[in-house]
Formats: structure tokens, C-alpha cells, sequence
């Protein structure tokens, strides 16, 4: 078991947003985590992440208590996220990029880099390495040198990935990848996201508005509303539960 | 062999650039070539340590993204500890006449050099006592509580007396710093900073500024850089108080109030917040410009009539042309970008042809 997250809730004020949420996740899975709008999806991946401490339960990595853990000392446990807007540094180039994610395991200290001496140009040349072959799996190799905020939509939400996967992550969280994409794109990146998971041999947890999209590489779907977790299972069983067609389509009992 | 070629170059370049500081600074008096003008010097000088100073704030406010307003209280630190570690123990007893100074300062005087790096490196560790509060406040707080601590530097500076001599200040700092140390302190700044922030380190800095909660999702430890860039900042400052302090020679609580951190900012934002060329552009004409519009604060007096000048006039004018650059030209001199001899030569090479061709 990878992730274990145990009877986790999380309240602002009055608002509960997640309440009594659990999931364990094996090893190389892919699970989806879906819901309307608001339904607290977000709030999960925040807490797992270490960006808020829940207000009662307990997460784990790999069986290391990593509750309320702050995010940086959890993404070097890890955990690495890609974000619901888009959150590249917009104004630097497509490799500084990743290259912001290689930097934790930098040996060299301070003094190293005012003097770039010997041992600082050694460990960049070697992270410019890691990065280009990075960018090459994610087909962006060819625009290293652009500006992150100047790219497409797509190749943001590629890069984001990307950066994501610099941190060499076990477990990777992915918060709506296909927000404000069509149809075709989305299947697109869901083909995408099932090859990095192969070849990057990662479980992955992903956000999903809409059902349709991950209906097709999730192996389980968990599906939340106002916090509460209402269904779960393969995703044809998730598909048929009367509760998650009533919670996306707001039938109500007469109907 | 194109190696050697492009050493020699480097070589010549190096030994024309000392050449003419060497001029300037007065040294080839010796060999009865007369240096330039003291007036001239000094404002080289002045334009060469706020310099120093607009790139240590850059570091912090452009390419941290921290909105940091400390700096005239670093600059007192460094200053005060270049004044009592070069001032003679003779001077030191005449200047401490109301209040004796704490002992063992009394007769310890070291050599400039030293000083220096101890000025930056107390006001370097001070800078750590503030940012470990200040640094938790985001934005506009960071301003407000850096530009708290600051007033709070000064005003103990004010009031110790038996270390400070309080509001009389400290006269007779020894007139060490030239030409050499000055540009020399500027030069180093830059090419420190300059191979700093095209490191890792840089990276995670800017990545700091571009979005705080993407970089600590990457595993960056946000306050540990923070207070870095912090650090070394506050180490400049205090560095370059230390020069002006022996530049000027007097040194008073009043000198550090917030117009100077103004001063200060209003060099980094027309120079544009994230480029050390930028700020070194801008310093130098910034000082420049402080000294020629003297004139408009300074009686004319024509045949026919006469202007009377209105002291303050100058500072009204820059505080007009920041306005001016923040509403129309929000980027500054140079954006983000910076000045490169690789791109002076492309930018030489586009305009030159045309010149031809009116020619």
C-alpha cells in the first residue's frame, strides 16, 4: 500500500469540505477521483500534499505518517501534483522549469554557484541532462528555450506534468489535466497520462470533472459530493450507482 | 588557438579598463598625468556603491519577489561598523565627549578591507534576527514589517549612545575608499550576483517569485531561500554602507531614514526589477541625474530677473518620474532582460548597416 489516507476531514470554520474521506492505494494504480464542482477534490489532494492539515484523520507514504507535513518535505518524500489552473513560473524558459524541480537533490552549496566552480558546473550539466531527457518523453525538447507562460495550452499542461515527474516522484496527483480541453484533446491526454504511467512505473491519483474522461484508463473511481463520498468502485459500478447520476445530473425522486 | 586569441582580448580589455581607472582614481600622478576632477570621482563613486546597493535590493525585491524595505537599515548597520572599527582611538575619544564609548572599542581600529566583510557579514546576521519573523508576511506585510525593523535600527543607532554617540553621529571616518574600492566592490557584486542567480540557486529563487506554492510543490524549501536571498542581500547593504560611510566621512542616525531606501527602490524599479545590468544602468544614471538637477534647487540669476530655486524640487522630480516609468514603462529601463556583450554586439550590428545607408 502506497497511499493510505485514514477517516480524513477538513473544515474551514463551518464549512466542512471533506468529511470522514479514506483510500488506500496499491502500488502502480491509477484511481479516479471524481465529482461536481465543489465537492471537495480538490481539498483531498491539499491535504495530501501537505498544503492543509486535516482537521481529524491521518495520511501516509508508504507507511511514513506524513500528516500535515509541509508540502516541499512532502514532494521530497514522493508526492508530486500538478495544479487546477495552471501554475507554471511563467516567466522563465520551458527547462528552468524543470530544472526548479531537480534543485532539492543539488549538492553543491553557495559559494559553489557564486564561483560556478568545478562540482557546481559538473551537477548543472548533469541536471540539463536529466531535463532534456525529460522534456524529450513529453515531446516539449524542441521548445526548451521558450518562455513557460508563451506555450500552447496543451504543452502547459504537459509541462506542468513534466515538472511534476523532475521531483522522480512515486505517487503523482493530477488535478484536472483536461480542464478547457475538447473531447479529442482530452482522450488525447488520457492516452498521455496512461503512457507516463507506464514508463515512469507511477500510481497515480487523478482529479476528474467529468466522469467520461477517466471512465477509460481509471482500474477505480471514487466519487465525491459535498465532501462526502458517495460511490466507489470499477467504473462501470460507479457508472450505474443511482447516487452519482443523481449527484451530476440533480435528478430528484420524482423523476 | 582561437582560445588564446579570445584570452588575449580578455587580457587587453582588463588592463585598458585598470588603465583608466588608474587615470581617473589621480594614480598616474606619479608620472605627472593629472587624474580626473575630485567632483567627477566622487560622483563615479557614488554612482558605483548605489550600484552595489540597487543590486542587493534587486536580489530580494526582483528576483525573489519579496517586497522588502529594509535596506536603509542595513546600510546603517554596515555603516556604523566601518565607522567604529576605522575611526583613530584620538578621534573616537574627541567624538564620545558626552558619553564614553563602550571599552573595547575604544582603541580598536582594523584595516579597511576586513571591515568591510565584517560590515556585511553583522548586518548580514542581523538581517537573519529580522527576516526570521518578517519573512512569514507575504507582499505588502513584508514591506510594512521590513520598513518597521529598519526605523527600529535607526532608532536604536539614535539612542545608544555609548556605542553610537547617538544623534551627533560619527565624524572622521577615514577617506579610504576610492575608485578601486568602489568599482571594484560594484564589479564584484555583479559577477557574484550575475553567476548566483544563472545557478540552481537562481532558478529557485525566481520560481520563489513566479509562484510560491508550484515552487514548494517542487520540493522547494521556501523560507530557507528566502532567507538566503535575504542574507546576502543584507550582506551588500551592509557592505555598501560601509563604503559610503568612508566615502562621505560622517555619518549620522538621520542619514538612514526611509528616503534612502526610496532612493534605493526608485533605482531598481527604473531599472527594471529582475536585471542587474538594469540596476547598475540605472544607478548610474540616477546619481547622475541627483547632482545636475542641483540647478533647479539653486538661485539663478539672469540679467533682467531672478529664479529663486526651490530647495526639495529635486526629490519632487523623482518621485514624479517614478510615477511616470510605473504607470508607462512598468518594466523599466530592461525588463528582466539583461545587458550582454553578446547582445550589444547584435544591437550594434543592426544599426550600423543603416548608417551606411544614410550615409
Amino acid at each position: 500500500m502506497i497511499l493510505n489516507i485514514q477517516g480524513v476531514r477538513k473544515q474551514f470554520g463551518g464549512l466542512v469540505a471533506v468529511d470522514d474521506f479514506s483510500l488506500s492505494m496499491e502500488k502502480g494504480e491509477l484511481v479516479g477521483l471524481i465529482g461536481p464542482n465543489g465537492a471537495g477534490k480538490t481539498t483531498v489532494f491539499n491535504v495530501v500534499t501537505g498544503v492543509y492539515a486535516p482537521t481529524r484523520g491521518a495520511v501516509s507514504l508508504d507507511g511514513t505518517d506524513i500528516t500535515g507535513m509541509r508540502p516541499d518535505l512532502v514532494t521530497r518524500l514522493g508526492i508530486a501534483r500538478t495544479f487546477q489552473n495552471i501554475r507554471l513560473f511563467a516567466r522563465m524558459s520551458v527547462i528552468e522549469n524543470i530544472l526548479v524541480s531537480l534543485h532539492w537533490r543539488l549538492k553543491a552549496n553557495v559559494f559553489d554557484a557564486f564561483f560556478l566552480d568545478r562540482k557546481y558546473r559538473h551537477e548543472e550539466e548533469a541536471m540539463r541532462d536529466t531535463a532534456l531527457r525529460l522534456l524529450a518523453r513529453v515531446n516539449l525538447d524542441k521548445l526548451t528555450d521558450s518562455q513557460a507562460g508563451s506555450l500552447p495550452y496543451g504543452s502547459q499542461r504537459r509541462l506542468e506534468i513534466c515538472r511534476a515527474l523532475a521531483t522522480e516522484p512515486n505517487l503523482l496527483l493530477l488535478d484536472e489535466p483536461a480542464a478547457g480541453m475538447n473531447p479529442a484533446e482530452s482522450i488525447e491526454l488520457m492516452r498521455f497520462i496512461k503512457k507516463i504511467q507506464r514508463d515512469f512505473g507511477l500510481t497515480i491519483l487523478l482529479i476528474e470533472h467529468q466522469m467520461r474522461v477517466v471512465m477509460g484508463i481509471s482500474e477505480r473511481i471514487v466519487v465525491l459530493d459535498h465532501g462526502v463520498v458517495i460511490s466507489r468502485g470499477t467504473p462501470e459500478e460507479v457508472s450505474r450507482d443511482p447516487k452519482v447520476i443523481q449527484a451530476y445530473l440533480g435528478v430528484t425522486e420524482h423523476a | 588557438m582561437e582560445l588564446s586569441r579570445t584570452l588575449g582580448r580578455r587580457a587587453l580589455v582588463l588592463l585598458g579598463i585598470i588603465l583608466v581607472v588608474a587615470w581617473a582614481n589621480g594614480d598616474l600622478k606619479l608620472i605627472g598625468i593629472p587624474g580626473w576632477g575630485s567632483y567627477t570621482v566622487r560622483i563615479i563613486n557614488l554612482c558605483a556603491i548605489n550600484a552595489v546597493l540597487a543590486m542587493s535590493m534587486n536580489l530580494v525585491n526582483g528576483f525573489t519577489g519579496q517586497f522588502s524595505l529594509g535596506h536603509a537599515g542595513f546600510m546603517a548597520l554596515g555603516a556604523y561598523v566601518t565607522a567604529l572599527l576605522t575611526i583613530s582611538p584620538a578621534t573616537k575619544e574627541m567624538l564620545f565627549f558626552m558619553v564614553p564609548l563602550w571599552k573595547p572599542l575604544q582603541n580598536l581600529t582594523l584595516p579597511f578591507a576586513p571591515v568591510l566583510v565584517l560590515s556585511g557579514l553583522v548586518t548580514g546576521l542581523f538581517s537573519l534576527v529580522v527576516g526570521v519573523p518578517a519573512l512569514r508576511l507575504r507582499g505588502d506585510y513584508l514591506g510594512i514589517a521590513t520598513l518597521g525593523f529598519a526605523e527600529i535600527i535607526r532608532l536604536v543607532l539614535q539612542n545608544v549612545r555609548r556605542l553610537t554617540n547617538g544623534a551627533l553621529g560619527l565624524k572622521g571616518v577615514p577617506p579610504v575608499v576610492n575608485l578601486w574600492w568602489t568599482l571594484g566592490a560594484a564589479a564584484l557584486t555583479y559577477f557574484a550576483l550575475r553567476n548566483l542567480l544563472a545557478s540552481s540557486y537562481g532558478r529557485a529563487f525566481k520560481s520563489i517569485r513566479e509562484n510560491e506554492t508550484a515552487a514548494q510543490a517542487m520540493g522547494i524549501d521556501l523560507f530557507k531561500h528566502k532567507l538566503l536571498s535575504f542574507f546576502i542581500s543584507s550582506f551588500l547593504a551592509g557592505v555598501g554602507g560601509g563604503l559610503l560611510a568612508s566615502l562621505l566621512t560622517t555619518i549620522d542616525p538621520v542619514m538612514f531614514k526611509f528616503p534612502l531606501t526610496f532612493q534605493v527602490l526608485l533605482i531598481v524599479v527604473l531599472g527594471g526589477m529582475g536585471s542587474l545590468s538594469g540596476s547598475v544602468l540605472a544607478a548610474a544614471i540616477v546619481t547622475y541625474l541627483m547632482e545636475f538637477l542641483r540647478i533647479v534647487e539653486e538661485p539663478h540669476y539672469l540679467s533682467f530677473m531672478t529664479i529663486r530655486g526651490i530647495p526639495g524640487l529635486r526629490m519632487v522630480i523623482f518621485s514624479l518620474a517614478l510615477v511616470m516609468v510605473v504607470i508607462f514603462y512598468p518594466r523599466g529601463l530592461m525588463g528582466d532582460n539583461e545587458i550582454t556583450l553578446a547582445g550589444t554586439g547584435a544591437l550594434l550590428k543592426k544599426l550600423l548597416p543603416k548608417r551606411r545607408v544614410a550615409a
